[in-house]
């Protein structure tokens, strides 16, 4: 026991907790933590927008595959770093948001800066505490880091009244913790484990669908392993894009929406499809009834609530994904004969990839969002991380862009978060400052949070913004082309502002690249700077993105656009 | 995939309401805030129940919350593992109708004047074993306790009276005998 007052027993707690960094913004009721952080040796990055602060926590998150931690005030501070814990609860990622609150006596009261954050941050949290007196803090953290990091990981708000950060307490910091009602599934149904490989043993055509449970567990090997005993094609979601080496002779890419138009048909055509760690998404999956018709659907997951909540399934194996393959190789390599890779099923899968290349074209111009995405993949080491921002240049990245080192890449998969990229990619250099990372951008969501150069700047967190540029909300835009019959309307960005000049302001490398030898140069310079790099690269307004599933339809009737 | 703000429609869970009659019960973390948290994963979830009643238990940190709903099964598993994902709630367990006991209580107000209708009311009410809580010069109220049914046909006994006004507290339920 040691007393102390609720904020410094808050960031005591943290830097137990292994807390290196934390992501914020500071105001009238957070200035008690902020006066700890004071004497405290955790890394605070200044944000210019407490959005841009949860979405640094969450691309940390993402890459350090444990919570990130942002700080904001109450009110305004609070309700803005709601779209980055929203973002965090769609896909799955660990994060720690703190909150100042009013005094306890004035909550309820409307008071300044006063906002029913619990209420708020309910339905898009894993859970949110409000301690109500000083010695709660210590147990109330650490709660919070198992609740956000176990299980199936999210964000968990923690909303600490500015009274109870300063009152003194015998604090008492916990080593372990127990959560009646919490108790995470680890490992897998062995019974069930040996229906599946009954299964996989009789399917002919099986297929592989990699989510984003593969990335959050780390089953990169398992998921390897298991696909290379069963010859079998390998897709994944868009969230667990890079769950699966994209250059690997089994891969296939993400399905979905805009997925691998070969990803797509061949998904249909397997009769056993074994899904690591998805949801199955309507915009991974289409239209649910009509999705694996006629297929046996072996679904592992760490959440028993995803089984059977899209999508029935033969056999549900919940527990921990990398547990599960685990046992499911070893059950396999008992059982399994191995497969010729000449076999009619990898010849599907060599005739489909081809046929898609030649029949899906690129846009005719000399820099296109595909051609950009490649030279970017052929000069960007393989180890590098990636993420995007929302729109047309995300689906592009998916399209274009092979991971190729798995957990290297992300995205606001789930939320769609438009100016989640570049924060996040900042987020995921602190995690990971030995590698380059990228943000591939378009202008619509790069304008949302481009105030981050900043924090790139200052904070020496240097990032590539690799901004394909067409000034336009570029899928809205093909939305209104191709369903409103290009009646476009709120759309235009009418060039501006100018990128370069946006980021030579903030003391950022700034390069125009209207060429692809143009933007080759850029992006070996932008490898070499020490600083943030924003590559402003001028697409057409009219590229549109293929293939495209129209929403609302299934898989089969994808649009190739040619 | 994701960069679009059209909206798409999505299905929703409780789409249809056909289906079975179904008991939960769920022991809750007794603090404040937990009912709000279960009451608004029905809304965010689209789940439609029929009745909701929460109360203390036997332990002091503990509520007892009784569900019910018509579902189909897809929608009570959905439910159940829902409930299950909130961290303050401990339990829950889908009750076997016919090896639990459930009672609902219910305050009924009725017009009644006149002494035959009074009379009449008097003795509806003993034969359900009802009490009569209140007698004015135009209403009489009544208090009754057993399971919906008996409600819904007490109602429908003493309907044409003219029903001022109603109060139903919901199920609440036990497993039969040793059972927890």
């Amino acid at each position: 026991m040691v007393e102390m007052i609720g904020a410094k027993a808050l960031i005591q707690a943290l830097e137990k907790e292994g807390v290196e960094i934390v992501f914020g913004l500071p105001g009238g009721a957070n200035l008690p933590i902020y006066d700890a952080l004071v004497d405290s040796n955790l890394r605070h990055v200044l944000v210019r927008h407490e959005q841009s602060a949860s979405h640094m926590a969450d691309g940390y998150a993402r890459i350090k595959r444990k919570a990130g931690v942002c700080f904001a005030t109450s009110g305004p501070g609070a309700t803005n770093i709601i779209t980055g814990i929203a973002t965090a609860y769609a896909d799955s990622s660990p994060m720690i948001a703190v909150t100042g609150q009013v005094p306890l006596a004035m909550i309820g009261k409307d008071a300044f800066q006063e906002t029913d954050i619990i209420g708020v941050a309910n339905p898009c949290t894993k859970y949110a505490f409000q301690p109500r007196m000083a010695h709660e803090i210590p147990e109330t953290v650490k709660k919070a880091f198992y609740i956000a990091e176990s299980g199936r990981p999210g964000p968990v708000l923690i909303d600490i009244p500015k009274d109870i950060q300063q009152s003194n307490a015998d604090m008492n910091f916990p080593e372990l913790i127990k959560v009646r009602g919490y108790s995470p599934v680890i490992d897998a149904d062995l019974s069930q484990l040996g229906k599946a490989v009954e299964i996989l043993l009789k399917a002919e055509r099986p297929i592989i669908m990699g989510g984003g449970g593969v990335i959050l567990s780390g089953a990169f090997s398992e998921l390897q392993a298991v696909a290379e005993i069963l010859m079998a094609p390998v897709v994944t979601t868009f969230k667990g894009k890079g769950s699966f080496p994209e250059n690997h002779p089994l891969a296939m890419g993400p399905i979905g929406m805009h997925g691998h138009a070969e990803a797509n048909k061949m998904i249909l055509e397997a009769d056993c499809i074994l899904a690591v760690g998805a949801r199955f998404s309507d915009r991974s999956v289409g239209r649910y009834d009509e999705f694996g018709r006629g297929m046996s659907i072996i679904h592992m997951d760490v959440d028993p609530a995803e089984i059977g909540k899209n999508k029935s399934v033969d056999v549900a194996i919940i527990g921990d994904v990398k547990s599960s393959l685990r046992t499911l190789v070893k059950m396999l390599s008992k059982v399994m004969v191995k497969k010729d890779p000449d076999n009619p099923w990898l010849l599907r899968r060599r005739e489909l990839i081809e046929h898609y290349a030649e029949t899906i074209k690129d846009y005719p111009r000399d820099l296109t969002a595909r051609k950009a995405l490649k030279k970017l993949r052929e000069i960007l080491p393989a180890n590098s991380i990636a993420t995007t921002e929302v729109g047309q240049c995300q689906m592009w990245a998916s399209l274009h862009f092979d991971v190729i080192s798995p957990g290297t890449f992300f995205s606001s998969t789930g939320l769609g978060t438009m100016g989640f990229g570049f924060p996040a990619s900042i987020g995921a250099k602190a995690a990971m400052p030995e590698v380059p990372v990228v943000d591939i951008a378009g202008d619509g969501s790069f304008n949302m949070t481009e105030n981050s150069l900043a924090v790139s700047v200052l904070d020496n967190l240097p990032v590539i913004v690799f901004l394909m540029n067409n000034y336009m909300l570029g899928m809205v835009a093909q939305w209104q082309r191709t369903f409103y019959n290009r009646r476009y309307k709120g759309v235009h960005q009418h060039n501006c502002p100018d990128y370069v000049k946006i980021a030579q302001a903030y003391g950022a490398q700034g390069i125009k690249a209207q060429s692809l030898s143009e933007l080759e140069n850029a992006i070996r310079s932008a490898l070499k700077m020490e600083v943030a790099t924003v590559i402003d690269i001028v697409i057409d307004p009219e590229e549109d993105v293929y293939p495209f599933v129209v929403p609302g339809t299934g898989l089969k009737d994808m649009i190739t656009g040619s | 995939m994701t960069g679009t703000t059209i909206a798409t429609p999505t299905p929703t869970l409780s789409s249809e309401i056909i289906g079975r009659w179904h008991i939960l019960s769920a022991l809750l973390e007794n603090k404040p805030g937990v009912l709000f948290r279960v009451t608004n994963l029905f809304r965010a979830r689209n789940f439609n129940i029929e009745s909701i009643t929460v109360g203390s238990t036997e332990q002091p940190d503990l509520s007892r919350m009784t569900i019910t709903l018509n579902s189909d099964e897809r929608t009570l598993d959905q439910l159940v593992k829902q409930l299950r994902k909130l961290i303050d709630v401990v339990e829950v367990k889908v009750l076997d109708a016919e090896k639990t006991v459930y009672r609902e209580l219910a305050l009924i107000k009725m017009k009644a004047s006149d002494p035959t209708t009074r009379m009449e009311i008097a003795n509806f009410a003993s034969i359900f074993r009802a009490n009569i809580l209140d007698i004015g010069k135009e209403t009489i109220t009544v208090e009754l306790t057993g399971t919906p049914d008996k409600i819904e046909a007490f109602r429908n006994l003493v309907d044409h009276f003219g029903i001022t006004q109603l109060a139903r507290t919901g199920v609440s339920a036990l497993p039969r005998g040793a059972e927890l």
